[in-house]
């Protein structure tokens, strides 16, 4: 997904936002919804789209900001193309999760949290896939991977990269 | 020419991550070079994850497995016979007789592997929905009666008789009350309610639906963790397939009664797990702590009564239904009674799901069930019941899977997930890890959870750093009355729990602190 350009998009960020908010109307306590939805179509939530929810919802922005930074999923900005999860929890551990996160990180020059300047990789921990009894393992755009060592996380991400 | 053979691929998401999808295209692309016609089912997923993806194909005389296949065997499969059964290096005979499963009691996961997981009729024939049926009948009371007799306990860690929550909520007068699911499965080691859901999602309706009945609520919420995109989808068809068929909405099956089952996705943070703090975020909020009291069951989603379970609990519930509350306490030891679905995981050679009745010992599963580590080194130290369960050592494995039995040894059977190490592990480090995670999703709002995992990470840190110098008595104990602070003073298990791992370290492997064991005893 392209990064998103903050003044040029505004338009098509309010659009998708308020359709959004339509779909949502009746539904109590919706704004976790709402902002995976926008998060879905957009690849982010915007920050300048905080205003028009909190608006529509009867809230303070400082209510949704709130919200919306208190959760790990919520981002401002999309991830890379291939957004690599690699799992930290105990189980993957107890599979050598930190040493392959050490060298993956070395080999694609990447540090977890991190995104290539050129929006083309995301590298992100996540605690816990519920894939625990084939770990370690790895979400790559989406899809699950178990048992995983380091070459083949660099053929999935490889993969990946030639599909997109 | 005769029918088409049967074959099996499960659908399971940890069957997917080994490469289930590739094989079921495998097959399907030999059948039809081959001009055999072959009907493939995808299934759930039998719980025996080092034979994933276990492929099985209906003979005669009964489903016969393989595995683990990869696509690139499917070729020989097919020269062997498989479809008839026939030998191969990959066979592992009758499904039903693989030791590991013919030595369980699956009452919850009766289903799991062996239907359709998104087939209504699939889950009918297969006994399913004879629990609700026989709760339409008899009411609100017998339900709740019934579940009572089957001591069932809250499964998602806090072991609370699940019937006195339901009863609580039964006797509050409300214009709404709710059922909510707590789907938010974030510890390690766990993956029992993603099973559920993926494999057997029509089980954990049935559930919400027959507990509505009981408590009088008409409205219902799964709070699924976001990290779990198969279990989503898988919801979102049944209930789907439920409305439409008059299990879901506002006459169910005919009865005039109504029930109204929402899905609700969370958003990557662990104290969502919290009942309080999952209430908030359903709310629309920021996923913090409530105090208590007051209780869900009085003031829950929304200030309504709200009755607020675990997956395994709410899925335990069409069983005892339907064959009643002393077939399924029958199962279990002292107070723990029925069935726990254990998931072991981590460094072992057969990990999968085991559900048994209570009583089975750690060594029995570790392994008689388990075959031992997965690296071939041996078990130093297994964790159970999730990041805030404590470390056990090699002493305490014959302790019997029982809540009363592991609280008497400062331990939690939590949700029943089991991860085990072997003796390359650091428990310093894994005791710095749990003050890691607490720091990372603490959800902020009392201060020993808060600001304690952070000065317990830095303390451990330089614990760590120091260790090879010698003893450090003044940091040890610093340690321990910052663990005491946090188990008394804060206002949910993230912070109050948090110390289990990092003591249970401590006092058990105490030579990875740089105190030595006679030091530790003398103590």
């Amino acid at each position: 997904m392209a990064k998103l350009a903050p003044h040029a998009d505004l338009p098509q960020y309010q659009a998708v936002t308020r359709e959004v908010l339509a779909a949502h109307r009746d539904e109590p306590g919706a704004l976790l919804p709402i902002l995976h939805d926008i998060q879905d179509r957009l690849g982010a939530v915007p920050p300048e789209v905080l205003a028009l929810i909190a608006e529509d919802l009867c809230l303070s922005r400082a209510e949704v900001h709130g919200v919306v930074s208190f959760y790990h999923d919520f981002r401002a900005s999309p991830p890379g193309r291939v957004h690599l999860k690699l799992c930290q929890a105990e189980a993957c551990q107890s599979m050598g999760a930190k040493a392959l996160t050490a060298e993956l990180q070395e080999k694609l020059g990447l540090q977890l949290g991190e995104t290539r300047a050129d929006g083309s990789l995301t590298l992100e921990a996540v605690y816990c896939l519920g894939n625990c009894a084939c770990a370690p393992s790895a979400l790559l755009n989406g899809e699950l991977h178990g048992r995983v060592d380091v070459e083949d996380l660099l053929d999935l991400v490889e993969e990946q990269e030639a599909r997109l | 020419m005769s029918s088409p053979i049967t074959v099996y691929v499960p659908r399971d998401a940890s069957a997917l991550s080994l490469g289930a999808d590739k094989v079921a295209r495998a097959i399907v692309a030999e059948a039809a070079a081959r001009n055999i016609e072959v009907r493939l089912v995808r299934n759930g997923s039998r719980g025996l994850f080092w034979l994933e993806p276990l492929v099985e194909v209906a003979t005669p005389a009964g489903r016969v497995a393989y595995g683990p296949v990869k696509a690139l065997d499917v070729g020989g499969l097919f020269d062997a016979g498989f479809l008839d059964g026939g030998e191969h290096s990959l066979g592992l005979g009758l499904t039903e007789e693989i030791d590991y499963l013919k030595r369980q009691e699956r009452l919850t996961f009766a289903r799991a592997g062996i239907t359709d997981p998104l087939s209504l009729a699939d889950y009918i024939e297969h006994d399913g929905y004879r629990g609700l049926k026989r709760a339409l009948q008899i009411g609100s009371e017998a339900i709740i009666a019934e579940v009572l007799d089957s001591g069932l306990r809250g499964r998602g860690g806090a072991a609370f008789p699940t019937g006195i929550k339901w009863r609580t909520v039964a006797g509050c007068t409300a214009a709404q009350k709710y059922i909510v699911c707590n789907a938010d499965e974030g510890d390690s080691g766990t993956f029992s309610d993603r099973m559920v859901m993926e494999d057997d999602p029509f089980v954990l309706i049935e559930g919400m639906t027959i507990a509505a009945l009981a408590v009088g609520a008409t409205e219902g919420y799964i709070y699924l963790r976001s990290e779990y995109p198969h279990a989503e989808a898988a919801l979102t068809a049944t209930i789907a397939t439920a409305y439409a068929e008059g299990y879901l909405g506002d006459d169910i099956l005919g009865s005039g009664q109504r029930f109204h089952l929402h899905l609700r996705r969370g958003a990557g943070a662990y104290v969502c797990g919290e009942e309080t703090s999952l209430l908030e975020s359903l709310e629309g909020k920021r996923g913090e702590v409530r105090p208590k009291p007051p209780l869900p069951a009085i003031e829950g989603l929304f200030g309504q009564p709200t009755v607020i379970n675990n997956v395994i609990s709410l899925a335990s519930v069409p069983i005892i239904l339907d064959k009643g509350g002393a077939y399924y306490k029958d199962y279990g030891m002292g107070r723990s009674l029925g069935t726990l679905p254990i998931q072991l995981t981590g460094n072992i050679a057969r990990g999968g799901l085991i559900e048994k009745a209570f009583g089975v010992t750690l060594r029995e599963l570790l392994y008689d069930y388990g075959g031992g580590s997965a690296t071939g080194r041996p078990i130093r130290a297994v964790q159970v019941g999730g990041p805030l369960g404590a470390y056990l050592p090699e002493s305490q494995f014959d302790t019997p899977l029982d809540y009363e039995a592991f609280a008497a040894i400062g331990a939690v059977l939590g949700h029943g997930g089991i991860v085990v190490f072997d003796d390359t592990v650091d428990l310093a480090h894994m005791a710095r890890y749990a003050m890691e995670f607490c720091a990372i999703e603490s959800c902020g709002k009392c201060t020993p959870c808060r600001i304690g995992s952070t000065r317990g990470e830095e303390l451990l840190e330089q614990i760590i750093v120091a260790r090879s110098e010698g003893p450090q008595p003044g940091r040890i104990e610093l340690l321990k009355s910052l663990c005491d602070t946090m188990l008394g003073a804060s206002l949910c298990a993230l912070g109050g729990m948090t110390p289990y791992p990092v003591l249970s370290a401590l006092n058990h492997f105490p030579e990875d602190f740089g105190v030595s064991q006679d030091a530790a005893e003398a103590r």
